[in-house]
C-alpha cells in the first residue's frame, strides 16, 4: 500500500490482501512477470493430430472447420519443418483417403515419395 | 473503480490512531493489525472525522489537500480493502472460534495444595478462595501426575513442543515428585519425538543447593512469588506466625540466579494497596537481587478487602508503569533486554497482531491438574468442584469444557465489542472475573480504563521500535500457541 506501511504479522497478511485485490483491477498480463526463458521445444505435427494442408469439399478453404490461416500458423509456430505434409491439392490428393478422423487413423497418414 | 464504488458513502472503521516519536500509527481492529502512516492517511481521518462523506467528495476532498488525482482514488480503495474506512454499516466480523479439539499444549501440575506461607492474599487461601480441598488430598501422587504427561502427550497431537509447569500450594513442598514427573515426562516426549519443557512458580522458601542443581540441570524455568524490598515483601508475604519470608529467601534467590544459568529466572510481583512502588519494587528485584525478568499484577480481590488496590493506587501504578516502559523503549533502541516482562509479554501479542477469542488459554491450551486429578481451567480454578472440568482418569468432560468457553468468548461480552482494547484483553482472566462478578464469563470492567492506557503505552513503543529499531521485535516473532 502506498500510504501506510505494515509493522507487525498481522499487518503483512491484510498488505499483501489489499495489494492482491487492488491490482486484480488493472490489466494483469501487463503486469505479470515475464515468464523465464525456456529452450524452444517443437511440439511437432504428430502430437497435435493437424492434417495440415487442408482444403474443404469444394477444393477450396472457404469451408474448413479451422481457418486455413491456423494451419500456416502451425507450420510456423509448433514445427521445425518448413513443409510438414504433402501437397494436399495437386501432388497427393489421395493422402487422407483412409483417414477419416485424424486422432483415430493417423497412423495411415503415409510418407509420399515424390 | 467500478460503479458500486462512486456511489459509495464513507465513514470511519474501527481503528485505534496513536503517535511514537514523531510517526503516526494506526492499530485496526478487530484485525489488531499495526501500520505506519503518513499525512495522506491523516488526511482522509480529518476528512471523515465526525461525518460520512460520498466517494466523489472525499476525492475531491483529498485532492484539495494535496494528494494527486490518481493517487486518490487508488488510496480510497486501498483503505476500503484494509477496513480503514468503511461503507455501510459497521458490524463486526465475528472472531474465529477455536476448534472443538484444539490441542492441548500447556498442563499446569497443582504438586500439591499445602503451603509453608500465609500470604494473606492467597487466591488459594484468602477469603476469596474458589478451592473446595476439604476431603481431597493434599499431595499428588505418581500414579496421577504419571497419567497427567500421559493425558496431555495424548491431547497435544500434533504439537511439536509441550509445556510442564509445577504449582501448588508451595511446589518445592512435593519437590520428590516433581523430580519424578521431569524424568518420566522427558522420556516419554523423547520417545514420541516430542519437545517438552518445564516451569514452576515457588515462592522460593525451600531452595536448597541440591535443588538449584536439579532445576538448573534439567533447564526448568522459575518464578519467584516476591514484592519487592523486605519492608514491602513482608506486609503481607508471611508465614503461619507472621514473620516476613524476606530474609528466608532473599539469600536463596540470589543464589538460585547465580547457579542457574539455563534459563531466564523471573519474579512476579503481586501489588497489594501498601505495595504500589513500582519503579522502587523492580529496581530492587532486577538491580539488588539480580532477575532477569519482573512482572507485575494488581491482586485479585473482590473490592472490598483491604489489601485491594483502589482507583487513585492503580492511577499510581501506572504511572510508575509508564516511567519503567520509557525505560524499557530507551532500553529496546540500544537492542538491549530491560527485564519489564508486562510490556515483552504485551510487545510479543502486537507483533503477531492477535485476535482473540478468549483472554488466554485455560480451558483451550492450558488445564490445571490438581493434587486429586481433577482438571481444572487453569491452576487459579484447582480443586474447585464448581470449576472442575473432569478428572485425568475419564478426561475432559467436554460439555462443562464447552459451557466454560462459550461464556469466556468475546462475543458474548457485549460490553467489550466496542473496546479497541478487545483483540489484545478479550474481557480479561476469567478468575479475576468470578471473583469480582460471580461469572467466568464476565468482563473485567473494573479495570477497562488501565488496560486501554496500559495498550496504548505497548502500542506506542511497539510503533517506536518498528520505526527505529525493527531487529529488537524479531525475538517475538515465533508464536508460543503455534509451536
Amino acid at each position: 500500500m502506498r500510504h501506510m506501511r505494515p509493522l507487525n504479522k498481522k499487518a503483512a497478511r491484510i498488505d499483501n490482501y489489499v495489494v492482491s485485490r487492488t491490482t486484480d483491477e488493472d490489466v494483469v498480463a501487463l503486469q505479470s512477470p515475464p515468464a523465464p526463458q525456456r529452450p524452444h521445444v517443437p511440439m511437432a505435427c504428430s502430437l497435435m493430430f493437424t492434417p495440415g494442408w487442408e482444403v474443404d469439399a469444394a477444393g477450396g478453404t472457404a469451408g474448413l472447420c479451422q481457418p486455413v490461416e491456423r494451419d500456416i500458423y502451425d507450420c510456423f509456430v509448433s514445427c521445425y519443418w518448413p513443409a510438414q505434409v504433402p501437397d494436399h491439392l495437386n501432388n497427393a490428393p489421395d493422402w487422407t483417403s483412409k483417414c477419416a478422423s485424424a486422432t483415430k487413423d493417423w497412423r495411415n497418414l503415409d510418407l509420399v515419395f515424390p | 473503480m467500478t460503479a458500486t464504488a462512486e456511489a459509495a458513502v464513507y465513514r470511519l472503521g474501527e481503528f485505534h490512531s496513536f503517535d511514537a516519536r514523531g510517526e503516526r500509527f494506526l492499530y485496526l481492529v478487530p484485525a489488531g493489525a499495526i501500520f505506519q502512516v503518513d499525512e495522506a492517511v491523516g488526511a482522509l481521518i480529518d476528512c471523515l472525522s465526525g461525518s460520512e462523506s460520498p466517494h466523489d467528495q472525499l476525492i475531491e476532498n483529498l485532492i484539495s489537500r494535496g494528494l494527486e488525482a490518481d493517487d486518490a482514488k487508488q488510496f480510497v480503495t486501498e483503505m476500503v480493502h484494509a477496513n480503514v474506512i468503511v461503507t455501510g454499516r459497521n458490524v463486526p466480523e465475528p472472531v474465529q472460534t477455536p476448534p472443538a479439539d484444539f490441542p492441548l499444549q500447556t498442563l499446569v501440575l497443582n504438586l500439591t495444595n499445602q503451603c509453608n506461607l500465609s500470604c494473606q492474599y492467597c487466591y488459594e487461601f484468602g477469603a476469596d478462595k474458589v478451592a473446595t480441598p476439604e476431603g481431597k488430598p493434599k499431595f499428588m501422587d505418581f500414579e496421577t501426575a504419571k497419567a497427567s504427561v500421559d493425558f496431555l502427550l495424548q491431547q497435544s497431537a500434533g504439537r511439536r513442543s509441550i509445556h510442564v509447569t509445577f504449582f501448588g500450594g508451595e511446589t518445592l513442598m512435593n519437590f520428590p515428585l516433581l523430580k519424578q514427573v521431569v524424568t518420566y515426562a522427558s522420556q516419554q516426549a523423547a520417545d514420541n519425538g516430542r519437545h517438552i519443557d518445564f516451569s514452576l512458580t515457588t515462592n522460593a522458601t525451600l531452595l536448597t543447593p541440591t535443588i538449584i542443581e536439579f532445576l538448573s540441570a534439567n533447564r526448568i524455568g522459575v518464578t519467584v512469588s516476591m514484592d519487592g524490598t523486605k519492608e514491602m515483601h513482608d506486609k503481607l508475604r508471611v508465614f503461619a506466625n507472621g514473620r516476613g519470608s524476606y530474609d528466608i529467601i532473599a539469600p536463596k534467590v540470589r543464589e538460585l540466579i547465580q547457579n542457574h544459568r539455563t534459563r531466564p529466572i523471573a519474579a512476579r510481583v503481586t501489588l497489594t494497596s501498601g505495595v504500589t512502588d513500582v519503579v522502587k519494587i523492580f529496581r530492587h528485584l532486577k538491580q539488588d537481587l539480580g532477575f532477569h525478568e519482573v512482572g507485575f499484577a494488581p491482586v485479585t480481590t473482590s473490592p472490598n478487602q483491604l489489601y485491594a488496590i483502589n482507583q487513585t493506587g492503580m492511577n499510581g501504578v501506572l504511572e510508575q508503569f509508564h516511567v519503567l516502559a520509557d525505560e524499557y523503549l530507551e532500553f529496546a533502541l540500544r537492542g538491549e533486554a530491560h527485564g519489564f516482562s508486562n510490556v515483552s509479554d504485551t510487545l510479543a501479542e502486537l507483533c503477531q497482531g492477535v485476535n482473540k477469542s478468549h483472554p488466554c488459554g485455560a480451558g483451550l491450551g492450558l488445564l490445571g491438574v490438581g493434587p486429586s486429578g481433577d482438571i481444572a481451567p487453569c491452576h487459579r480454578f484447582v480443586d474447585s468442584d464448581v470449576h472442575a472440568l473432569g478428572h485425568i482418569s475419564t478426561g475432559i468432560n467436554r460439555e462443562k469444557q464447552a459451557d466454560f468457553l462459550k461464556r469466556g468468548h468475546i462475543d458474548s461480552k457485549y460490553d467489550c465489542h466496542t473496546c479497541w482494547a478487545r483483540p489484545l484483553c478479550a474481557g480479561g482472566c476469567h478468575h479475576e472475573a468470578f471473583v469480582r462478578y460471580g461469572d467466568t464469563g464476565h468482563p473485567n470492567l473494573h479495570y477497562c480504563d488501565w488496560i486501554r492506557d496500559w495498550t496504548n503505552t505497548c502500542l506506542e513503543i511497539y510503533g517506536a521500535i518498528a520505526a527505529r529499531n525493527p531487529g529488537f521485535l524479531e525475538q517475538f516473532a515465533e508464536r508460543k500457541a503455534s509451536s
